[in-house]
């Protein structure tokens, strides 16, 4: 590759440094991410009751998002760029095609059966949406004008409605945000940014109208769980109960007695924060949210290297949408946002989200590591 | 493109970047900074109130399972109860050694292989702190054993349960249904609060039909409990309210004659209380053991239910499609007397067969010589075919549609059980759009004796039959009398309340052919008639399964069994203030006079006379 040649002359060469800049590999972005996933296995272990199964089928996951990552790191984001529209107008298909299946089997469906194994388009939405609207904007001047706003805008709405529709609100929220992120990191002026956020509570009655009754009983529930302590109210009495009873310093490793109670079936999933909070007490989640941070703070700081507006775009909402992901699912699990059915990344137990989230990380290191220095 | 490049300002782009990118993890630092806020209340200033909660001693919320309602029948005989039973359960977490207690255990209650096999599968599959039985259901020997050894098995503990159980076995199974484990279909569509706790759920007949008022409601209780999940202390408790008791309209004494007079045949019998329009009788035979269903059949004995050529599970009464034959004629006749086509004293002469203008096929009479001259009440009683091939001729297909159709065939009854079957009532449009033809002459000669694309259940003929009895007012047949339960007495199903407008003198004339099947020297079922001291109506029906080819004989000795036509007959007595209707079919039975009738004719039997002695 062309590019090799022009970093030799930037950084002193070693050894080390050759093979990883050969991988396309960002160390720090690249730590990060493994030890969150030593985290998720140590933590998977005790909230599926050492169960080793579990943990087997959790570890082909992650070493097929890690592959993955590597994968789509080797690819130019010249590429990327290239293939945005094309790939977003697909996943708009598929989504299309789900819900029209949905709508013959009579019932929520949310993936493509293609024989092997089965795909959600909505996944790739979160990683094309954000492609689309970035290649969309970085054609224009920055900050965008109000006719580019507009188009990005409908360009959002568009899965975001598709998605909802499943219904699956966990994931549209995401997309959502993802496509926001990337008006935000363009340059969307902070008073058009406040005057949403005032229109967005003045809506709030009518999304109530359009919402379906277990979303509704979910918000409901969050703003008063002990009134259906049987039902969906439970999770969140006994996610509290257990992340409380962590107190400083935590139960200890395989330690949680809160989380072994079988009421709480998603221990595993969804609710994992409660088992890590209550083993690991408020040490372990100070420690969980570094990291976390760590992770989003190399994202932006790779954004900000990123050398044309495309990349800076992509990259930031990448990282973003990753923060939208960890404050969605911990303010949920401690009871300061409603239970939206999103996991926590890169911890909780379950293949979808984890390759779709490494093959993000995939395209931040493609950015990073495909830079010309001239 | 390129012209917008032009004015693209790189510098002053990257500069507002950067900006949105601090102001984007100053933004991230405060939210999470939100959540570690939330984390120090909960786990610094609530530890000490959560830790009460949950450190030695935890709250658990624990489902209160209700009581499944009983079923009983009209007379409060119990067709469906709780029985307790009693599981050895594991929870491996506790257990100091696995191997060895199940090796012990093994030994002091003589447990099979086969038992210890499958639970160490199911062992693999469950969480270390979940309970889970090895064995399902103890005997009183293995339950006195182990009480007694019960300190020596650390772990190891005897749960009670409720298990359904149904007494008569398969005589009214198709009708009762059963209960089963719930499946993971029906978890996802079951509300989870009201189910936590609960493993079974009706799966088929009044136990899935009446599931919500069967099930109760669920309560809970808050209790404290140590380490070993020992209970310490109840906190709050809100009780679980039972399922009501469900009366039936069925008698099961009833319905134990109608089972045994079908012998070794298979059918269905299904009788109505022509009053109310309460199901008696709903026989489908062979039936099958809902008991086994409860604790999860055996896949051997599921697979040999299913691949029984006698199909045990198959609803004949409920699902049953047969060509009514004969018994059709009776609703025929009162349709052309209706539609005034023909009137009760007009004769046809019967030579055997009937041919329409211009074609050369001979619709056949079943008597080879003819009937003679017939009039409508003799048509009835000797089953002419010819008078009613002559007759639906002058109807035609719509008229026939229209009168039948409001006799409930083609639909749906309505009774208070799941997957029922709507029949077949052919008509010009469903023609067209089923089969994308036109409507042939010949088929409506065919539909006028019961025959060609006419599909009926037995339930509809016995509703119908119903209907025709008193004088056109239709009733939804139903099986559920009355729900007892908490908050009181309930009716049970309420269906439409209709008349069909009809002339008594016409209702009469067809009733009296019908009484002259039973009570007359030439009627088809006049077997019946003997030690009564009331009247019956009736009418046979002989229902072809194999096509019969023009001229070729039919010889009821030289064909496979299942190929013999199927025997029906429908009825109402006593005539002269109807009370009860029965209609059966008995497939493969031959004749409905001499095999079908005589089983109604014991059912109405048995039934007045238990009325008339009271």
């Amino acid at each position: 590759m062309k590019t090799e040649t022009r970093h030799e002359h930037f950084e002193a060469p070693s050894v080390l440094g050759n093979v990883l800049r050969k991988l396309h590999i960002d160390i720090p972005l690249f730590i990060g991410l493994l030890l969150t996933s030593i985290v998720s296995f140590v933590i998977l272990y005790s909230a599926g009751g050492q169960n080793m199964d579990v943990l087997m089928r959790q570890l082909s996951r992650v070493g097929l998002a890690f592959t993955l990552m590597i994968v789509l790191a080797h690819i130019d984001p010249y590429q990327f760029k290239r293939y945005s529209s094309v790939l977003f107008g697909f996943g708009i298909v598929l989504l299309v095609a789900v819900l029209i299946m949905g709508q013959i089997g009579k019932g929520a469906q949310r993936w493509l059966e293609l024989g092997f194994f089965r795909f959600q388009p909505s996944e790739m939405i979160k990683i094309t949406t954000p492609m689309m609207i970035a290649w969309y904007l970085a054609e224009y001047p920055l900050p965008p004008r109000a006719k580019q706003l507009l188009v990005a805008v409908i360009l959002i709405v568009i899965p975001t409605l598709l998605i909802a529709k499943q219904p699956d609100l966990g994931t549209a929220l995401l997309v959502a945000s993802s496509g926001a992120g990337v008006l935000f990191f363009a340059g969307l002026s902070w008073w058009i940014i406040a005057a949403i956020v005032t229109g967005l509570a003045a809506l709030t009655p009518i999304i109530w109208h359009f919402m379906h009754d277990y979303q509704r009983d979910r918000v409901l529930t969050f703003l008063n769980p002990e009134a259906d302590p049987l039902g969906r109210g439970y999770h969140i009495i006994q996610s509290k109960i257990a992340i409380g009873s962590g107190g400083i310093y935590g139960k200890g490793w395989l330690g949680s007695t809160q989380s072994e109670l079988d009421f709480l079936p998603e221990s595993s999933t969804d609710f994992i924060f409660a088992v890590f909070a209550e083993e690991f007490g408020l040490v372990g989640c100070l420690g969980l949210l570094t990291l976390y941070l760590l992770i989003i703070a190399r994202c932006l700081y790779i954004a900000s290297q990123a050398q044309d507006s495309y990349s800076r775009l992509l990259a930031s909402s990448l990282a973003f949408t990753f923060f939208v992901y960890v404050f969605v699912n911990i303010g949920m699990v401690i009871g300061v946002l409603p239970v939206v059915g999103v996991p926590l990344p890169l911890i909780s137990y379950g293949g979808t989200s984890i390759v779709t989230l490494l093959a993000g990380f995939g395209i931040l290191m493609s950015i990073h590591t495909h830079r010309k220095f001239s | 493109m390129s012209r917008l490049y032009a004015i693209k300002d790189h510098s002053s782009e990257k500069r507002l970047f950067v900006n949105r990118i601090i102001a984007a993890f100053i933004l991230a630092s405060l939210l999470t900074a939100g959540l570690i806020i939330r984390l120090v209340y909960l786990q610094v200033a609530g530890h000490e109130h959560y830790s009460l909660l949950a450190k030695d001693n935890s709250i658990k919320i624990v489902p209160l399972v209700p009581t499944r309602g009983m079923i009983f029948d009209r007379k409060g005989r119990v067709l469906a109860e709780n029985r307790p039973s009693y599981s050895l359960e594991i929870i491996p977490e506790q257990v100091p050694n696995m191997e060895d207690t199940l090796s012990r255990l093994q030994k002091l209650l003589a447990i099979s292989d086969e038992d210890i096999e499958q639970y160490q599968k199911l062992r693999k599959r469950q969480k270390r702190f979940v309970s889970s039985p090895l064995l399902v259901s103890m005997s009183e020997e293995q339950l006195a054993t182990f009480a007694v050894a019960m300190p020596y098995f650390p772990g190891v503990d005897i749960h009670r349960q409720l298990v359904r159980h149904y007494p008569y076995s398969d005589l009214a199974a198709h009708v009762i249904g059963y209960v089963g484990r719930i499946n993971e279909a029906e978890l996802k569509e079951l509300p989870i609060a009201e189910y936590r706790g609960s493993s079974h759920i009706g799966k088929l007949g009044i136990e899935s039909s009446y599931e919500s008022q069967l099930h109760g409601k669920t309560g809970y209780a808050e209790v404290e409990t140590n380490v070993q999940a020992r209970l310490l202390n109840t906190l709050k408790e809100v009780n679980p309210e039972p399922g009501a008791n469900l009366y039936l309209t069925l008698d099961i004494d009833l319905q134990r004659t109608a089972y045994d007079a079908l012998g070794s045949f298979n059918g269905a019998v299904v009788a109505i209380d022509v009053k109310t329009g309460g199901v008696l009788v709903f026989v489908s035979r062979p039936g099958f053991d809902p008991n086994p269903f409860v604790v999860g059949i055996a896949n051997e004995a599921y697979q040999a239910l299913q691949s029984s050529e006698n199909q045990p599970l198959y609803n004949r009464a409920l699902r049953g499609l047969y060509p009514p034959g004969s018994t059709m004629k009776p609703f025929i006749a009162l349709a052309g007397l209706e539609f005034d086509v023909i009137n009760a004293g007009q004769k046809f002469f019967c030579p055997g067969f009937y041919q329409l203008p211009g074609v050369t096929h001979r619709y056949r009479d079943w008597k080879k010589g003819g009937h003679g001259a017939v009039d409508l009440t003799r048509a009835i009683t000797e089953s002419c075919d010819v008078y009613f091939y002559r007759l639906a001729s002058a109807l035609g297909i719509d008229n026939m549609y229209t009168f039948l159709h409001k006799f409930g065939f083609g639909e749906k009854t309505g009774i208070d059980l799941v997957g029922e079957k709507s029949g077949l009532l052919p008509s010009r449009e469903w023609k067209r759009d089923r089969k994308n033809q036109a409507w042939y002459p010949g088929e409506t000669l065919i539909t006028g004796i019961g025959q060609g694309y006419l599909q009926v259940t037995p339930l509809q003929l016995a509703k119908a039959t119903a209907t025709l009895a008193s004088n056109g007012k239709v009733m939804t047949p139903f099986l559920v009398d009355k729900m007892v339960g908490q908050q009181g007495t309930a009716s049970g199903a309420e269906g439409s309340n209709y008349s069909i407008p009809l002339k008594q003198e016409n209702v009469s004339s067809v009733i009296k052919g019908m009484v002259n099947v039973v009570h007359s020297e030439h009627g088809t079922a006049k077997g019946i008639n003997k030690n009564i001291t009331y009247q019956i109506a009736g009418k046979t029906g002989t229902a072809q399964v194999l096509g019969i080819k023009q001229n070729a004989k039919y010889d009821e000795n030289s064909i496979d069994f299942k190929y013999r036509d199927h025997a029906l007959f429908v009825s109402f007595a006593p005539v002269d203030d109807p009370q009860i209707a029965v209609a059966v079919v008995v497939e493969n039975g031959g004749h409905g006079g001499s095999v079908a009738a005589p089983i109604a004719g014991e059912v109405i039997r048995q039934f007045l006379q238990e009325k008339y002695e009271n």
